[in-house]
């Protein structure tokens, strides 16, 4: 029974099969900036971009190494004076829109803005109509 | 009673198949690249191990179309793609490999165990190359023309029946 629990115990300890790396983070994957407004920017820019390596979730919640890299060169650019939206712009000429989370009005998008807009419409017409028939 | 209180009921329906359809397709989950088409971007990368040569983007603009490997001496499929990229080597194939995130030590050890199909190695350790080139995991392989553009990505570890696809898009850069 020991044995059994031993082994059990073990198992659930074993390293994952699909191993990563074994590599120190990257200088700013969990080093904030100095500057609190800079800080506060990329922390804003890295909620909304997403983690390639482990999908459905901002970089900024990820503890995958890609997501670590990808907070560091966040980082050092807004450090070094770029504005957070250049930075998505950097990323999505990359991966596309699929790297952002920040809903955009596009060629693609404009249905899920306007679809909702043209509902209400709908609905308050249905119903103004029905109204003034209930009252004539 | 009018056919158009059934309407609601279709539509429902209509949205339902649509959703039920969706899952049963199988999901994507590549990410491809938007560099496909651009200049590779400006990078110098040091050795990732002794013996071996690092790269920069300058080795790109030599004329020869080359393969740019994007692995890892940690990454499972690197492994099973070793003999493929021996056989692309075989076939008078430059490949450069850019090692993310890798110890030395690792990556002599990877060689030694399954071969060195490489003409240089570079170390990036902050994943700044991949990032720079829309890479979004390892492995992934890329083309690249004889002046240093972008020309197509494979995503994930190379099968036997991608090498002949590979060797068409390097005589396509040529």
């Amino acid at each position: 029974m020991m044995r059994f629990i031993f082994v059990a115990l073990a198992l659930l300890f074993a390293p994952p099969l699909a191993a990563q790396d074994t590599m120190p983070p990257a200088p700013f994957a969990y080093r904030q900036l100095d500057d609190p407004a800079q800080e506060a920017a990329a922390q804003e820019l890295m909620e909304t971009l997403r983690c390639l390596k482990c999908q459905s979730q901002s970089i900024a919640d990820s503890d995958a190494p890609m997501a670590g890299d990808m907070r560091h060169q966040v980082r050092i650019r807004i450090a070094a004076g770029e504005a957070p939206e250049d930075v998505r712009a950097w990323l999505t000429s990359r991966y596309g829109d699929y790297v952002s989370y920040k809903p955009e009005v596009s060629a693609v998008t404009w249905p899920l803005f306007a679809i909702p807009g043209l509902l209400i419409i709908l609905a308050g017409a249905v119903l103004f109509g029905r109204l003034r028939k209930r009252s004539a | 009673m009018s056919w158009k209180v059934w309407l609601p009921l279709f539509l429902f329906a209509g949205f339902l198949g649509l959703a039920a359809y969706q899952l049963t397709q199988p999901k994507d989950d590549f990410v491809e690249s938007r560099m496909v088409g651009e200049a590779l971007p400006y990078f110098d990368l040091p050795p990732a191990t002794g013996g071996v040569e690092g790269a920069a983007t300058t080795d790109f603009q030599d004329g020869t179309p080359k393969l740019l490997n994007i692995w890892a001496s940690w990454c499972l499929p690197c492994i099973a793609e070793a003999p493929q990229l021996e056989r692309l080597k075989e076939a008078g194939v430059p490949i450069v490999g850019i090692a993310i995130r890798d110890r030395p030590e690792d990556v002599a050890q990877f060689l030694a165990r399954h071969g060195n199909p490489y003409s240089r190695i570079a170390r990036d350790d902050l994943s700044e190359v991949q990032l720079a080139i829309g890479s979004s995991g390892v492995p992934e392989t890329f083309v690249i023309d004889g002046r240093g553009y972008i020309r197509y990505q494979h995503i994930g570890d190379i099968r036997e029946d991608d090498v002949a696809t590979l060797l068409g898009e390097l005589e396509a850069a040529r």
